[in-house]
């Protein structure tokens, strides 16, 4: 029996290493770009208004942005931006608008959307946001 | 003897697993325009689930993002295309291109389509199965940049097992996406997602220049 294990061991290593070339070779995925953690559950949550509400959900975004600045990791991009949404929704305007303006700052390609999002905030006599945010407050 | 048959056992799973060799597809178009930010629209919805297009929809920022694209923040899109009267995933998907360009500012915008989702689709009662088929047109242009479709099914990780490390590699990974997700649907959502639009892969989405692979086509497996 010990002979018979012995026997197979460089075929579990030849094994282990071609699964190793596999699953490179099929899947060919090097290391992430962005930190994920929950994010794309919480963009589904949000979608559905299911599963946690959004203080809950604020509060594990605004950990997993701590976790990211402790670990150098980038946060992925929408990130902030869902996150100022729903500090909005919270009447947290403040804290949306450099939300906003970090996703801007970290992703250019996202201005022009941001920069729309920002002019409504600015306005917010016209905008549906400012009876929202006093209803929450 | 035995290493020869494990030899030919693995080039089997390998094959089954990876090489269904298509022709090259034509990336004139896409490396033409070469697109950075993309808006990807609310999925139509052509299964019995209700819960399709947030799946689906809500799972394809991360293969694109990880592509190498900006991708805008469905949830919030979701937001604004409701303030602006667009609730229903066909209506977003008809609006004209130059309007989404104006007003998300994106380079090319994702039209998704879900074929399949959940188990009601097929006769074999166990089998989950997700299928979606995606297109990329630039919102500047007008232009097809790509298309393509993936499915992703339960009853392929049940066959693969049989077949022997691939089908335990994959079963693997499934199960690390179902720690994450409880819906097993959103499972192969997550795993059609990222065969549809994850690159580099063979024929699939052209990595964006976020990409340290930017613009690099995937060889013939």
């Amino acid at each position: 029996m010990g002979l018979l294990m012995h026997a197979r061991t460089p075929v579990r290593c030849a094994l282990a290493a071609a699964g190793i070339a596999l699953f490179a070779g099929c899947a060919q995925k090097p290391v992430s770009l962005y930190m994920w953690e929950d994010f794309p559950r919480q963009q589904y949550d949000t979608l559905l208004h299911a599963g946690v509400g959004p203080q809950e959900q604020i509060r594990a975004m605004e950990a997993h942005a701590e976790k990211a600045r402790g670990t150098g990791a980038a946060l992925p991009p929408g990130f902030r931006a869902h996150l100022g949404m729903l500090q909005l929704d919270a009447g947290n305007v403040d804290r949306a608008r450099e939300l906003w303006l970090a996703e801007k700052t970290t992703f250019p390609e996202s201005a022009q959307y941001m920069d729309r999002l920002l002019k409504r905030l600015e306005a917010p006599a016209k905008a549906g946001q400012a009876t929202k945010t006093e209803k929450s407050t | 003897m035995m290493q020869a048959r494990w030899l030919i056992l693995l080039a089997a799973a390998w094959l089954g697993g990876c090489a269904t060799q298509a022709p090259p597809y034509d990336y004139t178009a896409f490396k033409r325009a070469r697109p950075a930010s993309m808006l990807v629209l609310p999925p139509i919805n052509d299964s019995p689930d209700v819960q399709a297009t947030p799946g689906v929809w809500a799972h394809a920022t991360r293969p694109l993002a990880e592509a190498g694209y900006y991708v805008l923040p469905v949830a919030l899109v979701d937001e604004t295309f409701r303030q602006n009267g667009v609730t229903v995933a066909h209506d977003a998907q008809e609006l004209p291109y130059a309007k989404l360009r104006e007003y998300f500012g994106a380079d090319a915008a994702v039209y998704l389509r879900v074929k399949s989702y959940g188990s009601s689709y097929t006769v074999l009662a166990s089998e989950v199965r997700v299928a979606v088929e995606a297109r990329i047109v630039d919102l500047r242009s007008g232009d097809l940049l790509w298309q393509g479709s993936a499915m992703a099914s339960s009853a392929e990780q049940q066959q693969q097992a049989q077949g022997g490390l691939i089908g335990l590699l994959i079963a693997a990974a499934v199960k690390q996406v179902m720690n994450n997700a409880t819906d097993a649907a959103l499972t192969y959502a997550v795993l059609a997602n990222q065969r549809a639009l994850g690159a580099p892969r063979y024929n699939g989405v052209l990595p964006g220049p976020r990409s340290p692979q930017a613009g690099q086509v995937a060889a013939a497996p």
